[in-house]
Formats: structure tokens, C-alpha cells, sequence
């Protein structure tokens, strides 16, 4: 008789399948008694990885015996928003939307909790990025669980050879592929990024850091704000933007500024993109978009990019994080299946495939998930961007720690782009800008 | 029999006036009955989100509880709705006044053009006008891009600086403010034109004869011939580009500094985007009003005209 030998390997398989089994069945009993269930996806703009998100649906839709509905919606023309908005409005539509960061907590009242599912998911996958605890749980409950596709940090996307040459820093030595960073990214500094920053702009390859009122603009500066300790309103709403801090960020930025490009400040989500792809720009914060559109347009560039970690700051080393968030609504008549397929699509080797299939665009909220091949595997160069998923940053929603109601009214109204903007193109003192945003923030605190 | 006669016709004259009432309220009927179809279309999609938004805008921001006029009350004190009013004053009335004044220009000469190459010119001027403006603007957008704008490239060839067109709030009103009156101006052109050519050819001859002048000939024939077109264009475009959405949210979503924002990007930024659907609503309604008065004035003008004429 031959025994079989009890592998670690083959032990993680066994958990992770029972434990599959366990946090999907009390759902899945019901969900053979209800047959339908409408789903709304982002649509993704890596070409096909809606593909693979439909084929994981479709694969526990045929096991459950659910009739699924998939649509994929834009966020062009910000659609997915309106949506959101319009089914919460109607109390009709999908019964399970992808929201963006901040619909969860806004359209509350309309999402039915997700304990259940996200109490088994964080037992079975460990911890959750702190952004999403604060973008996804409201009054102690979990009103959606983080979706895979579309959620990304905003980390440097660098040129090797320009901050080489032209900055005396050596990335790839900082950050190595496949492996933990160097002690010489102890030294990858706000203070010393704006240094870097200068002799980029006197070589004539500046920094491409957009100051608009888009979400790339408003994270990288989210994070600068946190990394600097400073925020605008504290977790209990108390506006707090007279500080110290605040206004060392102001001082910073006024320097900063001089050497970014002067049209920054009418930068959309695409300029920083077009600015590095053409080979003129030497930095950008952005996700992998660009290096793969480059990769495509021109190689030469992307066989020069490297993106990994952001600069650190008096407070700490903060990655922008702008996540997508999967949601059940009250209204929904299949709330069992809805449970079950948000169950299933979080499985570890589920989200492996969705990662794989974006080319590691996307970043898994649970942060025992950021250890896929994907990232050391993807090239040109070998291991890119390996540093791209933060493993050992804060993850940080631009607005936190303030209330969501008041966070996300600062947010869209990008007020922490605007007053960099206030105070060096606007010409205004760095009082009279944190007066007029004193003055914003009130204005926000509505109820 | 002639009293007969008299007397068949005595009886018809009120049953033909009792069918004729009938045949009226029948054909009233018919008209309703045709019209309905258009007034359930209008009250689903104009008069019943009108009320909605006016029951939106008197609750607080998370729709549980009646505000009152609290919503209005609070945007009166905020800095930058006063900010949005005046930007939408200039930005709409600077648009209406120009896409007035190239349509009136631009229609004299097209109407001079002879008949035969007229229709051509006609087609190539009504472009810009009958593109999608959410297209015909990204369009705009590229010609103006911060940092690879067509536009700059030119001038720096030409040795003149780089313009920031949408990177300092007096260039970015510019350029809005151009791309709507490129898109408008044809509808003034065309509405024009109808009106230029309906305006009798023996008018001008006989100012000929008296030795009107060019200048006279606009001042005492044209004008006043077209006042009535002009007004209803001036009013329809007023309301057009006072509610204008896409130009702006596409070229700067209402930077930098919110320089650029009119009523409907910021209503869109509160509402939608921001989450405060009241006070969203209460935004995008202070444009009736504002419309309302102008429509007024506008309106009872073209109304004395008539009733003078």
C-alpha cells in the first residue's frame, strides 16, 4: 500500500480549499433556490481581462447554478459613478456594483452589510489594507469587500538611466528585482526627491508631477500631505489644517513646484502618462499604465522604466491608493449568491488570475496577497515593477483620516492640489491659503 | 314655398355653426390626442425631474430630512458659488455676444456668395456645429494639451512663447470660451441667413435710390427686418450655453483654482461626484431663475414688436 506524503505544498492547497468551501456554503445552499443574479464590473482597459473575470464568474455561476448577467461599465465619462448614484437613487439594477473608493460610504443606506463575507475573508486571507478598513466599513460594518480589478497605488515610475545620469540615484540599487529594498532607500527621502527634482529640471528632463484636479494629482499629493503628518480635518471632523505640518507641505511644495513643469497645474490623469512615454519626463507616480502603453508606443522607454516605492517623509513612507470596492445593494433578491460569488472571486488563486490577466495592474487589499509572480516576471526590464504592489508602505486614501462624508467632498473638490496651487501659482501667502481652505473645509462639513 | 324656403334656411345657419363647434371640439381633440404623446414625454423627462431636483434641493445631504430653503441659505455663504455665478455670467454672455456677432458676419458673406457655390460654403461652415461637442472638444483639448499642444508648437516655431491655455485661469477661460463660441457660431449663422434671405430685395434697392450707405442699409433695413431672429437666437443660445456641461468638464473640469467652473461641472462635482445630491440639485436650479428673468425680458420684446407690427 503507498502513502502518500503529506507536503507543506500540498497542505496550503488543502486549507485553501476548505476554507473556500467553508466561507462560500452558507451561501451557496440558498443561491441554488435563486437563479439570477446582474453584476456590474468596472470595465477594465487591460485588453482581456474582462475575459478572465467573466470566466471565474461564469465557472461558480455553472457550479451554483446561477443564471449571471455581467456588464462591464466605464469609468469614462464617469459612468461607473453615475450608476452607482442612479441605481441607488432608483432602488433598482445590479445586484452586485463595483464602487469606487468613496460609494460605499456615501450610498450606505443602500448596501446591504457584508460581515459575513468579509469576516471569513479576512480569517482565511489575513489582513486588509487600512485604506479599505476605512473606505469599506462604516459603523462597525463591512458594506463592501475590496474588488481586485482597477484597485492601484500610484507609486514613482522612473527612468533608470536619467536619475542616473542626471540625479546621482541608482533605483534598481534602492529597489532590486525580486527582492526586499536596499538600505540605500532609507535615503529615498521627500528631501532628497526634491533635490532630485531640481537637477532633473536644470538637465531638462524634470519630474512630471501633474497639480490638477484628477485623482493622480490628488493621491501623490494625499500622500506627500500624510507622509508629513499633516491632515486637513482628524478622524473625529475637528478641521485641523492651521498646523505646523500643513504648512511645512506648503513651504515644500512652493520649492517643489519650480521644478516641475509650469502646465502641471492643468494636468489630467493622461498627462503624466503622455509626459514620460514621450521621453520627457524623468518621474511620474502613476500605476504600470504607463510603462505598458509604453512598452507598446516606445520601447526604448519602457526598457528604461522602473517603478517602486514612494519617497518617505518626516511621518513615514505612504503609497496612494485609489481602490475599487464590490458591493451588495439592499434591494438585491439574490443577496445569498451575491455573498457567495464576492466569496469566491476572493479566493487567493482567483485573484491570482485577475492580477495575472491585468499583467499585475491591479493590487490585491489583502496585503498576504502581494507575493504573486506576476510582478517578478513581467519585463521589459526583468522585474519592472516587482515594487509596484507596496509591501512594506502605508497604502493611503487622499482625505484620511477625515470622516468619509467630509473626505470625499475633499477629494473630489481636490482642495490639497489647490492649495499647492494657491500658494505658487495663485501667488497667495501660505496663511492666506490655509485660511481659504479653513474656510473650504467648513463648507464641507455639512451633514 | 319661398317661406319655406326662408325658413330651411333660418333652421341650417345653427346646425351648420353646431357641427362646425363640433367639428372644432372634435378637431381639438385629435390635436390633443396627437399631441399627447410629446406632453407624457416632456412631463417624464422635464417636468417630473424639475420637481424631483426641487424636492432634492430641500433636504439635507443625506436625504433623510426636509431642510427647507437651508441648502440655498448655505450656498449663499460659500465663496466660490458666488465665484460660479460670475463665471458663468462671463462666460456665457462673452460666448452669446461673439457667436452673435461672427454668425451675423459670417451669414452676410455666405449670403453674398452666389447661389450656386453657396450651398457648399453653407455645409463646410455648419461642421463645427453638427460634430458631437463632447468629440469636437477632446478635439480641442489636444490642440490645447499643457504640454504637446499643436497651438504652442506653432508659436515656438514662429519664436513666440508658449501659451499655458489651460494652465492659468485668464488663458483657460479664453480657450473655453473659444471652443464654445467655435461650436455655436454656426447656429447663429444658419438662424441668420434664413433671416437675411427673407428680408425683401426691394427694401434695399430703394435705399439704393436714396443713397443709403452700406452701414445704413444694416442700421434701417437688416437690423431691424432680423430683430425677431436675432432675439429668439440670442435667448436659445443663452439658455444653451448658460447650462453648457461638456466644454468645460472636458477641457479643465473646472480649473485651475475652480476659475473655469460654471453652474452645471460644479453641480456635477457636488452632486455626483462629491456625493451631495442636494446640494447639487440646488446648484443646477439658481440657473432658472437667472434664465427665467432673461427669458422675460427677452420674450416680451419680441411680444411688443408683435403686437406694434
Amino acid at each position: 500500500m503507498s502513502r502518500r506524503q503529506f507536503t507543506r505544498r500540498r497542505f496550503l492547497a488543502t486549507t485553501a480549499a476548505a476554507s473556500a468551501v467553508a466561507i462560500g456554503a452558507p451561501y451557496v445552499r440558498t443561491s441554488r433556490a435563486a437563479g439570477r443574479l446582474s453584476v456590474g464590473f468596472w470595465d477594465h482597459w487591460v485588453p482581456g481581462a474582462n475575459d478572465t473575470l467573466t470566466a471565474i464568474c461564469q465557472e461558480w455561476a455553472k457550479k451554483e447554478n446561477v443564471e449571471l448577467k455581467i456588464d462591464y461599465i466605464t469609468s469614462q465619462g464617469n459612468k461607473i459613478m453615475m450608476t452607482a448614484t442612479a441605481e441607488s437613487q432608483a432602488q433598482s439594477g445590479h445586484d452586485v456594483l463595483q464602487f469606487l473608493a468613496w460609494y460605499p460610504l456615501s450610498l450606505a443606506k443602500s448596501l446591504e452589510p457584508l460581515d459575513d463575507v468579509m469576516g471569513g475573508l479576512l480569517k482565511q486571507n489575513g489582513k486588509v489594507s487600512p485604506a479599505i478598513e476605512y473606505l469599506g466599513r462604516s459603523e462597525g460594518h463591512w458594506l463592501g469587500v475590496p474588488a481586485v480589478t482597477g484597485t492601484q497605488v500610484k507609486p514613482p515610475c522612473a527612468r533608470i538611466d536619467l536619475l542616473k545620469s542626471q540625479c546621482g540615484i541608482d533605483v534598481q540599487a534602492m529597489y532590486p528585482a525580486g527582492r526586499p529594498p536596499t538600505r540605500d532607500a532609507e535615503h529615498w527621502t521627500w528631501d532628497n526627491f526634491v533635490v532630485a527634482a531640481e537637477k532633473a529640471f536644470k538637465a531638462g528632463n524634470p519630474f512630471g508631477l501633474g497639480l490638477g484636479q484628477t485623482t493622480d494629482s490628488v493621491d501623490w499629493v494625499g500622500s506627500l500631505f500624510a507622509s508629513y503628518g499633516a491632515q486637513l480635518v482628524d478622524a473625529k471632523g475637528n478641521i485641523t489644517v492651521k498646523s505646523d505640518a500643513v504648512r511645512r507641505v506648503l513651504e515644500y511644495s512652493q520649492r517643489l513646484v519650480k521644478a516641475l513643469p509650469p502646465d502641471v497645474f492643468a494636468w489630467d490623469d493622461a498627462s503624466n502618462n503622455r509626459y514620460l512615454i514621450s521621453g520627457q519626463g524623468s518621474l511620474i507616480f502613476n500605476p504600470p499604465s504607463a510603462w505598458a502603453v509604453a512598452k507598446r508606443d516606445n520601447l526604448k522607454v519602457a526598457e528604461q522604466l522602473w517603478t517602486f516605492e514612494m519617497p518617505k517623509g518626516p511621518q513615514g513612507r505612504y503609497a496612494p491608493f485609489l481602490p475599487f470596492l464590490w458591493g451588495v445593494w439592499k434591494f438585491s433578491k439574490n443577496k445569498p449568491a451575491a455573498k457567495s460569488l464576492l466569496a469566491h472571486l476572493l479566493q487567493r488563486q482567483n485573484v491570482e488570475r485577475i492580477v495575472n490577466a491585468s499583467g499585475g495592474y491591479d493590487i490585491p487589499s489583502f496585503e498576504s496577497m502581494r507575493d504573486f509572480k506576476v510582478w517578478e516576471q513581467v519585463e521589459p526590464p526583468k522585474g519592472t515593477v516587482y515594487h509596484y504592489p507596496p509591501r512594506t508602505q502605508v497604502t493611503w486614501m487622499a482625505g484620511a483620516p477625515a470622516p468619509a462624508s467630509i473626505a470625499q467632498q475633499m477629494y473630489v473638490q481636490a482642495i490639497n492640489t489647490k492649495m499647492i496651487a494657491r500658494c505658487t501659482q495663485g501667488g497667495d501667502s501660505i496663511d492666506k491659503t490655509i485660511g481659504w481652505a479653513a474656510s473650504e473645509l467648513e463648507g464641507y462639513m455639512r451633514s | 314655398m319661398a317661406n319655406g324656403v326662408v325658413q330651411a334656411a333660418r333652421l341650417s345657419v345653427p346646425r351648420r355653426r353646431r357641427s362646425g363647434r363640433r367639428l372644432a371640439r372634435h378637431k381639438s381633440t385629435i390635436a390633443f390626442l396627437m399631441a399627447l404623446p410629446l406632453i407624457a414625454l416632456i412631463a417624464a423627462l422635464v417636468i417630473y425631474p424639475a420637481l424631483y431636483s426641487l424636492h432634492l434641493a430641500t433636504l439635507n445631504k443625506s436625504m433623510e430630512r426636509f431642510v427647507g430653503l437651508g441648502n440655498f441659505a448655505f450656498l449663499f455663504k460659500r465663496e466660490l458659488f458666488w465665484m460660479v455665478i460670475k463665471q458663468t455670467v462671463i462666460f456665457a454672455l462673452s460666448a452669446v455676444i461673439f457667436k452673435a456677432l461672427i454668425g451675423f458676419v459670417v451669414a452676410h458673406f455666405v449670403h453674398n456668395i452666389p447661389a450656386k457655390g453657396q450651398r457648399k460654403w453653407r455645409g463646410m461652415l455648419l461642421v463645427p456645429w453638427v460634430i458631437p461637442p463632447a468629440m469636437s472638444t477632446l478635439a480641442w483639448f489636444w490642440l490645447f494639451d499643457p504640454s504637446y499642444s499643436a497651438f504652442n508648437w506653432v508659436l515656438t516655431r514662429v519664436g513666440l512663447d508658449a501659451v499655458p491655455w489651460l494652465g492659468e485661469p485668464l488663458w483657460a477661460r479664453f480657450s473655453v470660451i473659444l471652443v464654445n463660441v467655435w461650436y455655436g457660431a454656426p447656429f447663429f449663422l444658419i438662424m441668420y441667413l434664413a433671416a437675411l434671405k427673407s428680408v425683401p430685395e426691394q427694401l434695399y434697392e430703394a435705399a439704393a435710390i436714396d443713397g443709403a450707405n452700406w452701414w445704413q442699409k444694416i442700421w434701417y433695413i437688416t437690423l431691424p427686418m432680423m430683430r425677431n431672429i436675432i432675439a429668439i437666437t440670442v435667448l436659445f443660445s443663452l439658455i444653451v450655453t448658460f447650462a453648457n456641461f461638456d466644454i468645460v468638464r472636458i477641457l479643465t473640469n473646472g480649473g485651475p483654482i475652480d476659475q473655469t467652473h460654471v453652474f452645471a461641472t460644479w453641480a456635477f462635482q457636488l452632486g455626483i461626484e462629491g456625493g451631495d445630491l442636494p446640494l447639487g440639485a440646488c446648484v443646477s436650479l439658481f440657473m432658472f431663475p437667472i434664465l427665467g428673468v432673461a427669458a422675460y425680458f427677452i420674450l416680451r420684446d419680441i411680444n411688443r414688436r408683435g403686437t406694434e407690427a
